[in-house]
């Protein structure tokens, strides 16, 4: 299946590219992106037993344009047809760096009347050039549910009346930052699924990577762009260890750091330094130099957690998260001791509620104080809260392990975690 | 035909304590054991869905008379037993199937590897018309 596997990675490519001329020539983003839709699906059909055509591209372009008229035919509207009639006269797609096409494509995807649920399958759709079953397989939806959030999706772009091009001055970056939050979600949601019982979802890692990459290519001079594919990279580089054989997850302090791929560190952390020497500093940034700092200590226990701790501590004052806080709190422990930890976290119940990681926080830090009884506790507190299931086992038999540990005789004083 | 398969906390036949008080071991050969039963299901083709749900500390009741603020009730509940705590929904080709299904399901090891003998509501889902109806 080498062949097919090929033309999917290659409409995949082009995709923003055919769509990104369609709509030049004609305009009507929603219509396009159907007539697109299609003409990657007639190629996925018939490239693997044809043979792939000499210039993907322009055949791409081609079926999709004949696709637009036909559907332009059966329609009433005079108006389309005025507009079709007029388009035809503009014949060649201007030559636009295919990068480009991907970042005005996820500029309109994530426009402002759209929520990031809608803005995802969209820009999985219209820019990454996946089918609506993939993405359905993806967020485990049936099709017809994702068929429907796309329209709808693509019916309020449509509303809005946006011309295909970069926003206006001035509102540049909100919409970039939009982009950059929708890629981080996409990017975490096949994060948290990797593996196991899952593998037969689309890589949504993959796929973010991807589009950061383009992204990338296409503003290679924004330090928070930069900061996003670095911190994409340096975590998914530890995907290899994340996870036992059986699909268990394994924490960071107890990963086998030989499986970590080198590769994407290297990268990762280059990027990285580049982005931050520009001084701009943003939030994805900070938490690609954590990633970085942790990729590139030889363990746990050796890691550099002051360095950690100051950069939680930036990253608190820009976000005022207490999701942060709880991770400087994890650095302050490591730093200087659980109780300098422990004290961090008092307080934080009122912001965040009776949230699974505040007990999942306060459990590990327990268990560094040597407080087994107290930490089992807490351990079965987030196991009973979290809504991810591999984090709920290992919860649980982490709070199983301690409970058994405190119950034998002469083990108070709180076992060695190794 | 499909069924639904569905289990609630706490109702189990066995003296098992709750999977708080298990060892490790126990708790990791039960997890194997609805794994296994799910990628045998899967490999013969008889599996839809598998789901488990967020714990009762998550769950919230909702009523509502369609005009006014809905009524929203937070947990604790004192009934907490009888929530749904997963499903399993099958396509098979007989009821008899189905139960077989449940039968194992319903013997998944507790302490000791004991089967906890756990009860498994069994529901047929409604299905489309027949077409010659």
């Amino acid at each position: 299946m080498t062949t097919s596997a090929g033309t999917e990675g290659l409409l995949r490519e082009l995709a923003p590219r055919v769509l990104g001329a369609v709509v030049r020539r004609y305009g009507h983003f929603a219509d396009a992106e159907d007539a697109v839709q299609e003409a990657l699906l007639a190629a996925a059909t018939t490239w693997p037993a044809d043979g792939k055509p000499d210039d993907p591209l322009a055949w791409l372009i081609r079926v999709a344009s004949r696709r637009m008229a036909d559907s332009y035919r059966r329609d009433d509207a005079r108006r389309r047809r005025e507009d079709l009639a007029f388009s035809w006269s503009l014949t060649q797609p201007e030559p636009v760096p295919a990068h480009d096409d991907t970042l005005i494509l996820m500029l309109m995807c994530c426009h402002p009347s759209l929520t990031p649920a809608s803005a995802i399958p969209l820009t999985l759709r219209a820019v990454g050039g996946l089918s609506t079953r993939e993405i359905a397989a993806a967020f485990l939806v049936p099709e017809a549910t994702m068929a429907q959030r796309i329209s709808r999706a693509k019916a309020r772009i449509k509303a809005s009346d946006e011309p295909f091009a970069l926003p206006p001055p001035g509102t540049g970056g909100e919409r970039l930052r939009s982009v950059l939050h929708v890629l981080y979600l996409i990017f975490n949601e096949g994060y948290a699924a990797s593996s196991g019982p899952d593998l037969a979802r689309t890589d949504l890692s993959g796929e973010a990577i991807r589009l950061a990459r383009d992204i990338h290519a296409a503003l290679p001079g924004d330090a928070e762009v930069t900061g996003l594919l670095a911190l994409m990279l340096l975590t998914d580089a530890r995907r290899p260890a994340r996870t036992r054989a059986d699909g268990e997850l394994v924490p960071l302090a107890e990963q086998d750091r030989a499986l970590w791929d080198r590769r994407l560190v290297a990268e990762g952390v280059a990027l990285i330094t580049e982005a931050l020497r520009r001084g701009q500093v943003g939030e994805y940034q900070l938490q690609a130099a954590v990633a970085a700092v942790h990729d590139q200590a030889a363990g746990h226990a050796s890691t550099d957690w002051a360095e950690i701790l100051a950069l939680y501590g930036l990253l608190e004052r820009m976000t005022g998260n207490p999701m942060v806080t709880l991770n400087r709190a994890v650095a302050a422990a490591m730093a200087h001791g659980p109780a300098a930890g422990l004290a961090l976290l008092d307080g934080l119940g009122d912001r965040l509620g009776d949230h699974h990681r505040l007990h999942s926080v306060r459990a590990h830090l327990l268990e560094l104080a040597g407080d087994t009884r107290a930490a089992a506790g807490e351990f079965q507190a987030a196991a009973a809260r979290t809504t991810n299931v591999r984090e709920q086992h290992y919860l649980t038999m982490k709070a199983a392990r301690l409970s058994a540990d405190s119950l034998r005789p002469g083990n108070t004083e709180g076992a060695g975690s190794g | 035909m499909r069924f639904m398969l569905m289990q609630n906390y706490g109702s189990v036949e066995s003296d098992c304590p709750p999977m708080s008080q298990w060892t490790p071991e126990e708790i990791k050969a039960h997890i194997d054991f609805q794994h296994a039963l799910n990628a045998e299901l899967l490999e013969r083709g008889e599996l839809v869905d598998a789901q488990g749900l967020t714990g009762p500390e998550l769950a919230k009741f909702v009523v509502s008379d369609g005009v006014s603020a809905p009524v929203i009730t937070d947990g604790p509940f004192p009934e907490s037993k009888e929530l749904l705590a997963g499903y399993r929904i099958v396509d098979v080709e007989t009821a008899e199937r189905a139960l077989e299904i449940a039968a194992w399901a319903s013997a998944a090891p507790g302490v000791n590897g004991v089967p906890i003998r756990q009860w498994i509501e069994v529901r047929e889902v409604m299905s489309a018309p027949d077409p010659e109806v």
